[in-house]
């Protein structure tokens, strides 16, 4: 019932952000143009009918040296769920991997903020418009974001050497 | 602090004895009074989520043990759900009503060390000294059934470990009588203490609107007067079958979320022994050759067991190309495991929504306005693990 | 203590060594520093059911500058790593340090970009305690053992990692 309201929803107000609907182990996403995803959340916050007020997570992805990566390297999943109809759907947006950016939604939710900030430290995704986007997780002194593909997991800046005979490299 | 600002700026941790572990907050002060509170968290990145991408399904699972590290079977049910969830696994009766079990265990662990590490932050010294009394208890049951005292990994993706232990049900038993006469001794010391109330009542307060968009999830969403539960609203492991109750506050505030967790614990022992009254039998992993391990006992005699053992420690098995949200509920809040397969054997993506970084992000809003002292009560009633904020 | 300066490499200090030993070693209070999963072992060591008081060390100092023994506790991240040192610089002499389960050791099964690769890379290490989590038996077997090299110490030893020579 919620998923035909929510067909409804898009098919009537953003006919033209919606790129694909997609379902997948009973869990509907739509991917969405990333320039529309600010208006979306904003109209779902407002549709009384909807009820969606929680903004359960915003992650990201990287699809870089997979097939998946044609339409947009990165991918940004806002997890959206509806309390009163107990109800999850995922709007994504896929971004190109030359400055990704997409435009902040702190406004609609405050938990936004530091999810936003999450994804930015961790996937070195932009977010236009978000009061304080910096790092939130990692070491200042740490240069890149440790979750995209390029990044070595055992990436190491030797900073704590000081009974090391020969200090380590930075292993890439 | 130069002496012509007209406010004080203020560290408290990463070292602090009441941020229950390594948190820093960044406290500005006028007089008394908390102008602005700013968390700075990172100072335990284990970089959880970009290791778990580098093993196999079977091998991320001790990864996530060491998050939520008071609970540490939710977490681990959590992860399986979401890959069963994936790879479509169907999942024995009896399996499902253990996790159960222990998933409600987990819950008491977890609101046994915040109840007693609270009371402790609040000048109630002896109260962590019950309540770790208590939970030892609870770690020879994990111990039983896992063979360790924290990091157990007993839930596996398609069932359990082993099977339960011959006096599974007898132990359990024990260890529910053990919580029922400790959980009458706190609420002796602390629900009606007088020094107890006034450091908690009004203490932290948030509205239902703020709460909800702030996504705070747990006791704390609970606390401010919203009745939902992921076990009621979106039931998983059948929990759909069990009775029980979902304690909502009316304040918002330290003292409403204390109360929850107490009833909590009081539900969970009755879903505990719900479980026990009505264990079915049956086998402790589902059948599912090529996905879910088999059975340590066939793997020493029979000869496809043994051959699908060996192909699932080395290469694992392959995902789809998809991605799967499960979120369960655990003793902070909604725990959620998103998955994403790429078609190999290991899994392209695994996040975590941790429940404790998002409801600590609303300690600004709880602090900001109220007196300084406040602040350490504020935390603690947060209930956070710092290995699940930062990860 | 400052004796020690005073005193020429001749003279041989058993019993005094002794006394003092006794003392370091029945009134050791550690630094009440968590990290992560071990901290709550060690919580659980101060506890009741397994009751370190019985060593004489019931007292958990959240100020570094009473404390005379640092659990290093869990993962030391590169973002806490500076703030390890500053407590352990900031701890009188003289001063002892556990290294408590597997990641504090060598990483454990943290072998990434966030995660020191051992305490030892940036202080000194008494007693390494394996596991993950060590039981609190392994914590106090590891306390004992730290114990005994109490005992053979003398006021007279170099330590240069405490940041000064003695004598």
């Amino acid at each position: 019932m919620m998923e035909d309201k929510l067909r409804e929803f898009f098919n009537n107000n953003f006919k033209d952000a919606v790129i694909k609907e997609d379902k997948f182990r009973g869990d509907i996403s739509y991917y969405l143009k990333p320039e529309s995803i600010y208006d979306v959340c904003e109209a779902i916050q407002a549709d009384a009918s909807l009820d969606v007020k929680f903004l359960s997570d915003i992650t990201s992805l990287d699809w870089l040296n997979h097939v998946e990566e044609k339409d947009g390297r990165f991918e940004v999943v806002y997890n959206l769920y509806s309390i009163s109809s107990t109800y999850r759907f995922f709007l994504k947006v896929r971004l190109d991997g030359e400055n990704p950016t997409v435009k902040s939604i702190v406004d609609l939710w405050d938990s936004a903020n530091w999810m936003e900030r999450e994804v930015f430290d961790m996937m070195g995704i932009n977010f236009e418009g978000h009061p304080n986007l910096t790092k939130i997780l990692t070491a200042d002194e740490l240069d890149g974001h440790p979750l995209r593909k390029d990044f070595p997991l055992t990436w190491e800046q030797p900073k704590f050497t000081w009974n090391l005979d020969d200090p380590p490299e930075v292993i890439k | 602090m130069s002496n012509t600002s007209k406010t004080v700026t203020l560290n408290m941790g990463p070292q602090h004895p009441s941020t229950h572990g390594v948190l820093r907050v960044i406290l500005e002060l006028d007089g008394e009074t908390v102008v602005k509170a700013e968390p700075v968290l990172g100072y335990l990145h284990t970089g959880i989520e970009k290791t778990m991408e580098s093993k196999l399904y079977y091998k991320v699972l001790p990864c996530t043990d060491r998050m939520d590290y008071l609970a540490p079977m939710s977490n681990n049910l959590g992860f399986c759900l979401a890959v069963e969830k994936l790879m479509e696994i169907d999942i024995p009766d009896k399996v499902q009503w253990v996790r159960v079990c222990l998933a409600e265990l987990t819950r008491i662990n977890s609101h046994l060390v915040w109840l007693g590490t609270h009371a402790l932050d609040l000048g109630a010294m002896s109260m962590l000294l019950y309540t770790f009394r208590d939970r030892e208890s609870i770690m020879d049951m994990y111990e039983a059934v896992g063979g360790q005292r924290m990091m157990t990994t007993y839930i596996r993706i398609g069932g359990l470990a082993m099977d339960i232990p011959k006096d599974f049900e007898k132990d359990i038993r024990n260890v529910i009588k053990v919580i029922n006469n400790g959980l009458n001794d706190y609420e002796t010391l602390l629900t009606n203490n007088e020094i107890f109330i006034n450091r908690t009542k009004g203490v932290g307060v948030l509205t239902a609107d703020e709460a909800i968009n702030l996504s705070l999830s747990g006791p704390m969403l609970r606390g401010s007067g919203i009745k939902h539960d992921l076990r009621k609203a979106n039931p998983y492991s059948s929990y759909e079958k069990f009775d029980f109750e979902v304690p909502v506050g009316e304040n918002g505030d330290a003292y409403d979320r204390y109360l929850i967790r107490v009833e909590e614990i009081r539900q969970s022992i009755r879903i505990m022994e719900q479980t026990l009254d009505g264990m079915p039998e049956g086998p402790y992993r589902a059948h599912v050759p090529g996905i879910v391990m088999p059975p340590k006992e066939d793997v020493l005699y029979k000869m496809e067991s043994m051959i699908f053992h060996f192909k699932l420690i080395t290469e694992g098995f392959k995902a789809p190309v998809g991605s799967v949200y499960q979120g369960i509920e655990s003793g902070k809040g909604e725990m959620g495991f998103f998955i994403s397969g790429d078609g190999t054997n290991k899994p392209h993506r695994v996040r975590v929504r941790p429940p404790s970084f998002i409801n600590l992000a609303a300690l600004p809003k709880m602090c900001e306005g109220n007196m300084f002292s406040d602040v350490v009560c504020a935390i603690g009633s947060i209930d956070i693990v710092l290995g699940e904020v930062d990860r | 203590m400052g004796i020690e300066e005073k005193i020429p490499d001749s003279i041989i200090l058993t019993s005094l060594d002794k006394m003092v030993n006794w003392a370091h070693k029945r009134s050791m209070w550690p630094l009440g520093f968590g990290l992560a999963c071990c901290a709550i072992e060690m919580i659980s060591t101060f506890g009741p059911h397994f009751d370190v008081a019985r060593f004489g060390m019931e007292v958990m100092r959240p100020s570094p500058r009473q404390a005379d023994l640092m659990i290093v506790a869990g993962r030391v991240s590169h973002k806490m790593a500076p703030v390890v040192r500053t407590l352990y610089e900031q701890m009188p002499n003289p001063k002892w340090v556990i290294s408590m389960g597997a990641c504090a050791s060598c990483g454990g099964v943290f072998n990434n970009y966030a995660i020191v690769q051992g305490v030892d890379r940036i202080i000194p290490v008494d007693v390494y305690i394996p596991g993950c989590p060590p039981r609190p038996e392994q914590l106090l077997d590891g306390i004992l053992t730290l114990f005994k090299q109490v005992e053979k110490e003398s006021i007279k030893d170099d330590h240069p990692e405490w940041g000064r020579k003695l004598v």
